[in-house]
């Protein structure tokens, strides 16, 4: 059983010379999750917008259920889609079961929630502000949308890297849908939890520090683009 | 060879004679038991600026969001000549500017008010020049002071044209400097034929831009006036008390 700092130098050794499963199993991490996120904001910013600025009987409950969904088990989610896309399920017939596809599929029902609850808390604390002038301005719904989306860019950049956090933290969903199948679905989590088992750390250890780094450097880029462009224009 | 077909004319309805003027007919309002508009009825002059004056408190921000159509009243009612419906532009007394460059916020509002996206550049051109904002176009909008924010709200509200323009007290906390150069705008949208409701506490003000004075307390209109009779010769109690310095309850 090699030692924890063993495992450490060894870990280092695979980042950095670029150990090629170590690169693939990256590289399919960040396009499920970077994937799932782009779709989840396509559906979450929208949602969470209209919860916003639109009154409707019904919204109320509809926002609880979407803030209660931020905490949906990636497992329960898992299994919901293993069982739509299984051979006997509604979209079997799509045949993503153990592909990437419906990884992504299983990050984007788990991610967006969290940008459409995000993003209705942080649109609405703006329309609060907007309200009156846009109506003044004759903005009609679509406009007020659309201008707080805009408005409020920087700080749903927050919640979509909120949302990325948690795709590329997941596990338990896409080693359910995904299978964990090498060179097909096997990203950093689930990468991890089998090195792990099996006793090989260092492999494990890699992959952890990498997914670490790229989470830090995502919020870095995210915060330095966003307060640079703020000090820029925008106030 | 003429046409066997009768004309038909059809039947048109009398219409209803345009108002000259905005007019304001019983307008009530209530929040929580209290009467905040208590039947408002006023007529205002066709042109020039009409000043709001009265104590805090009195309803006269509340009247300018009715008028505006932000709050519906509980009862009476606020008859639009035909020509300025829809034409009606509002500066709140803290003006919400959006997180962008004071152009992209003129744009904004040209794109709000449908104007067709070629004539926008120049509109904005115009504007920024009616504003003395030019040098700041790419500034943030939030970044200006006090008084171009209130200058840069002015003109905004006046991108899509308003032949009725109202002002919540444009220049309240504003240094001498600053109000004189929100004075010679509001000259300058008044001389271009846009109606100016201009909410003041200042008499000073009143004297120099108004044309003629409604005088709210309590939630009700207790005089209009032309200025310089409002000024010498208040007709109601309540402006006497105001203008002579005594408080209102």
């Amino acid at each position: 059983m090699p030692t924890l700092s063993d495992s450490f130098l060894t870990a280092l050794g695979l980042i950095v010379s670029g150990d090629a499963d170590l690169i693939e199993i990256v590289a399919l991490s960040l396009r499920v999750s970077l994937t799932a996120v782009l779709l989840a904001a396509l559906i979450g910013l929208p949602l969470g917008a209209v919860l916003a600025v639109v009154r409707f009987p019904g919204r109320g409950l509809l926002i609880v259920v979407v803030n209660a969904l931020m905490g949906l088990p990636p497992v329960v989610v898992g299994l919901v889609v293993y069982l739509t896309f299984s051979a006997s399920g509604p979209l079997g017939v799509l045949e993503f079961l153990y592909t990437p596809a419906a990884m992504i599929v299983a990050q984007t029902v788990l991610v967006t929630p969290i940008i459409a609850a995000l993003a209705r808390s942080t649109l609405a604390d703006l329309l609060g502000e907007y309200d009156e002038t846009l109506r003044v301005l004759g903005a009609n719904r679509f406009d007020v949308v659309a201008t707080l989306l805009w408005d409020g860019r920087f700080s749903l950049a927050t919640a979509l890297l909120a949302g990325l956090g948690r795709a590329l933290a997941e596990v338990g969903a896409v080693m359910l849908v995904g299978g964990n199948i090498d060179h097909v679905t096997r990203v950093m989590t689930t990468a991890i939890a089998l090195e792990t088992s099996r006793g090989a750390l260092p492999l494990a250890l890699g992959l952890g520090i990498v997914l670490l780094l790229i989470t830090l450097v995502l919020n870095a880029v995210v915060l330095g683009v966003r307060n640079r462009m703020e000090a820029h224009a925008h106030a | 060879m003429p046409d066997p077909t009768p004309r038909v004319i059809p039947f048109q309805p009398p219409r209803p004679a345009d108002p000259p003027a905005l007019r304001i007919e019983g307008l009530c309002l209530s929040r929580s038991g209290a009467a905040l508009l208590n039947g408002v009825e006023m007529t205002l002059s066709p042109g020039g600026v009409t000043a709001l004056l009265g104590p805090n408190g009195a309803g006269k921000s509340l009247l300018l969001r009715v008028i505006a159509g932000l709050i519906a009243p509980d009862a009476g009612r606020v008859i639009v000549p035909r020509a300025m419906q829809g034409r009606i532009g509002l500066v709140l007394q803290r003006p919400v500017l959006l997180r962008r460059s004071v152009a992209a916020n003129l744009r904004h509002a040209l794109a709000l008010a449908r104007v067709p996206r070629r004539h926008r550049a120049p509109r904005v051109g115009e504007l920024l020049a009616l504003g003395n904002l030019e040098a700041l176009a790419d500034r943030p909008a939030r970044r200006l002071s006090g008084g171009e924010q209130q200058r840069l709200a002015i003109i905004r509200a006046l991108a899509a044209n308003p032949l009725l323009l109202m002002l919540d007290e444009p220049t309240a906390h504003l240094d001498p400097q600053a109000t004189h150069a929100i004075e010679a705008l509001v000259a300058r949208v008044t001389e271009g034929g846009t109606k100016v409701i201009l909410v003041t506490h200042d008499t000073g003000q009143v004297q120099r831009l108004a044309d003629e004075v409604a005088f709210l307390h309590q939630g009700r209109c207790h005089e209009i006036a032309g200025k310089s009779a409002f000024l010498t010769h208040p007709e109601s109690a309540a402006a006497r008390a105001y203008l002579t310095g005594k408080l209102l309850l």
